[in-house]
């Protein structure tokens, strides 16, 4: 399981409530180090998010996500225990997931 | 290459193989998804990245001010972390898109919703200067827009 990624999936009434924080540096590639390098682009690109298997959330991100990017969205249909699964993949085919219960 | 290898090659079963091992995904990278859409993230303008997006020549926006809200401050004093929540009373939601239109490229993110998930997002972008952020929501086959100009002290983007 990854320690580089916060999640949590709350049950209200009918709506579960996800709340992720990745931690990836997003890096635009249009900053430079201070000796005047770039620094190469490094952005997550896909995140995947799926409720006992079945996607509820497919996104497309760019370099202007903001670093360790936070996102939340809501959902019907979810019940206590039921599985959330969220994975990501980078520009440079890294990859991470994580799994929780909506509690 | 010899005789044999050259029969087999041209045989209609590497062929169907190959084309059947593509089809179900084998020959493609593991865990890319859908693909990713360059010429949309790449672009400098909102409709260079709404065209591709949308998969199709010309983009209609229809201004949809009452039924998205996009809630952003008026003043970003960091343009590295700007929060952005959108909504919306649409029906049948199937996407959410984030733009801004005086980034390096416009296009930020697209989240593609499932018929469960519902119109709201809430993230944090980067934005280069003083510019609009456009939310673009496709409810059934229309597309529907809201924007609001939010002003940066200090940029997000690069140096």
């Amino acid at each position: 399981m990854s320690d580089k990624i916060k999640i949590r999936a709350t049950l209200e009434g009918e709506v579960t409530t996800v709340k992720s924080q990745i931690i990836h540096p997003m890096d635009t590639g249009l900053f430079k180090d201070s000796k005047g390098v770039p620094i190469p682009a490094w952005f997550i690109q896909e995140v995947k998010v799926e409720h006992n298997g079945t996607p509820i959330l497919e996104a497309v991100w760019g370099i202007a996500i903001s670093k360790n990017p936070y996102t939340a969205f809501t959902f019907t249909g979810g019940k206590k225990g039921d599985a959330i699964k969220l994975s990501w993949v980078d520009n440079k085919g890294g990859t991470d997931s994580i799994e929780t219960t909506i509690g | 290459m010899d005789t044999q290898r050259r029969r087999f090659l041209k045989s209609g079963l590497v062929t169907g193989l190959l084309g059947l091992a593509a089809s179900v995904g084998l020959l493609i990278p593991r865990l890319v998804w859908a693909a990713w859409p360059s010429s949309a993230f790449q672009s400098k303008t909102l409709f260079g990245a709404l065209e591709p997006l949308f998969g199709s020549g010309s983009v209609n926006l229809t201004p949809a001010d009452e039924d998205i809200t996009l809630t952003v401050t008026d003043l970003a004093e960091n343009g590295a972390v700007v929060p952005v929540t959108v909504s919306s009373r649409l029906p049948n939601v199937e996407s959410i898109t984030l733009l801004v239109d005086k980034n390096p490229n416009s296009l930020v993110a697209q989240f593609k919703l499932a018929k469960n998930t519902q119109a709201y997002i809430k993230t944090n972008i980067k934005m280069a200067e003083t510019s609009r952020v456009y939310a673009v929501v496709k409810s059934g086959d229309k597309l529907y827009s809201t924007n609001k100009k939010v002003k940066v002290t200090l940029g997000g983007c690069g140096n």
